[in-house]
């Protein structure tokens, strides 16, 4: 005889999240607990707005693409630094703590300025295009042809979505507050890659030579290994620092 | 280089890596001719002998002894010096760091914290094995170091020493590599699991040969205790002996 399978009873999950809103005096960070009922294929996002719709309405965390596209929605998850919208509740245990993503100004709860943070590091490291009569460039003329694996290459890099998780996974980056991490340096080798781009290897090394750039890297690798993306960043550190050195010689 | 930001930081960067590199190796090289003990005292006292240039120069230079512990502790002190930039720099710095640990709980962020205390302790321990080398060069051999092992009570700096430095080359060396050229290609977190496990299987070895030779050490002095300061002479053996 069939038998229908009866799915097992929902859990219960405790979830712990760090508070405070910098804005207020008198708030002091504190742990806050909400129980709530699992549901099937229930991500950390999903978790996080009911809480917000049933819980507690004053709850602060980002979100924008619910895909692990917009790097808005990282947060520290049982210590560890993630997406929520790509985190699966059935993959956490019953007791699941939240944090906001440590090296970043926070907005409040779960919510940090890692658009701040980004926007410094990319004036600094100067992370765009940079060739001589750009104001003379035909924006109607279709753009030079570039060799498609070149273009991969590029496109590999390019999505990275700044979601910050590489800073806060980084032991350097939290000790060296001035250090560019991984999402720096991945985006200079990004535009050491452009053929567009003019710069020279001692140009670069002017931007990344020394110990708040790609010497101050101390390989802990914890940027590679807790990027959402999957991105090949402890390869790109490497070219960097072999192309630097080479540079310096 | 013309701008602002010179070529040291570079140059320094792959001075800590180039000197941590020929120490890993000087050390993997010590352990064998240091393990030749288990191949019986005369194997070992040929070893000495050939360190001290007797097969070059006819007859033994010890101070050619003391000449590479003086080149290896200045590579030690360069190594050291490089390395200390990297430290923690303040106990807030520290605390973040553990905190940090604490909470990631990241294999490779451990292994590095690993090399910062295993790092620390061998400032100490280099220092005390290195000075006997350098001040006494001649006494190095089946029973001068036997007697110093046991009589003298050094089994416990060594014993130290072995598991400090063998556990900081092995470490050092996987991340050097991951440093300079991670695996690229195809399954490059397969690659890297495989060079994780060549680093442990590496150190397994190496503490392996020289626990059996401090032991072989520590027995030797054991057995000539009571003749402890006399040397070796090719050709006897105190373990013999006392099998007689």
């Amino acid at each position: 005889m069939n038998t229908i399978p009866v799915s097992e009873a929902p859990r219960s999950l405790l979830i712990r999240i760090l508070r405070h809103n910098p804005c207020d005096p008198d708030s002091a960070p504190h742990f806050e607990s909400f129980e709530l009922e699992e549901a099937e294929a229930m991500t950390l996002f999903i978790a996080l707005n009911e809480i917000r719709q049933t819980l507690d309405p004053s709850l602060q965390f980002d979100f924008v693409c619910r895909a692990g596209i917009c790097g808005s929605c990282g947060m520290i998850i049982n210590g560890r630094p993630g997406l929520a919208c790509r985190t699966l509740t059935r993959d956490l245990p019953q007791c699941i703590t939240l944090a906001p993503l440590p090296g970043f100004e926070l907005i409040g709860d779960l919510s940090v300025n890692t658009g701040k943070w980004m926007r410094g590091m990319a004036e600094r490291l100067e992370t765009w295009v940079h060739a001589q009569h750009l104001e003379r460039v035909d924006i109607d003329q279709l753009e030079q042809r570039m060799e498609p694996e070149l273009a991969e290459k590029l496109y590999e890099l390019e999505r990275c979505i700044e979601c910050g998780c590489c800073i806060a996974a980084c032991g350097t980056a939290q000790m060296h507050e001035d250090f560019v991490g991984a999402v720096g340096l991945n985006q200079v080798t990004r535009f050491h890659l452009d053929p567009r781009d003019e710069r020279s290897d001692a140009e670069f090394y002017q931007l990344v030579g020394d110990e708040t750039g790609v010497f101050g890297c101390m390989t802990l690798l914890g940027c590679e290994d807790y990027c959402p993306k999957d991105l090949p960043l402890a390869t790109q550190i490497a070219f960097l620092r072999r192309r630097m050195v080479a540079t310096a010689r | 280089m013309p701008g602002k930001l010179s070529a040291w930081p570079a140059r320094v960067d792959v001075l800590q890596s180039l000197s941590g590199l020929l120490l890993v190796l000087f050390v993997w090289a010590h352990m064998f001719f240091e393990s030749s003990i288990l191949l019986g005292e005369d194997a070992m006292y040929r070893v000495t002998k050939m360190f001290e240039g007797e097969p070059l120069f006819g007859k033994p230079y010890p101070l050619l002894v003391s000449a590479v512990g003086i080149a290896v502790l200045t590579l030690v002190v360069v190594h050291a010096v490089l390395a200390l930039r990297k430290f923690p720099g303040s106990s807030r710095q520290y605390g973040q760091l553990r905190q940090h640990m604490g909470a990631l709980r990241h294999p490779d962020t451990t292994l590095w914290y690993v090399q910062c205390v295993t790092g620390f302790l061998l400032f100490f321990l280099v220092s005390v094995h290195l000075y006997t080398v350098i001040t006494q060069p001649g006494n190095i051999g089946p029973y001068a170091s036997a007697d110093r092992i046991w009589s003298e009570r050094f089994w416990i700096v060594y014993a130290l020493l072995l598991v400090t430095v063998h556990l900081h080359a092995a470490i050092g060396v996987y991340r050097l590599a991951m440093k300079w050229y991670p695996p690229t290609g195809a399954n490059p977190r397969a690659h890297r699991r495989r060079r994780k496990r060549a680093m442990w299987c590496i150190l397994a070895f190496f503490l392996t040969l020289g626990c059996a030779s401090l032991l072989t050490y520590m027995y030797l002095g054991y057995q000539h205790a009571d003749r402890a300061g006399e040397r070796y002479q090719p050709g006897t053996t105190v373990l013999a002996t006392e099998e007689d």
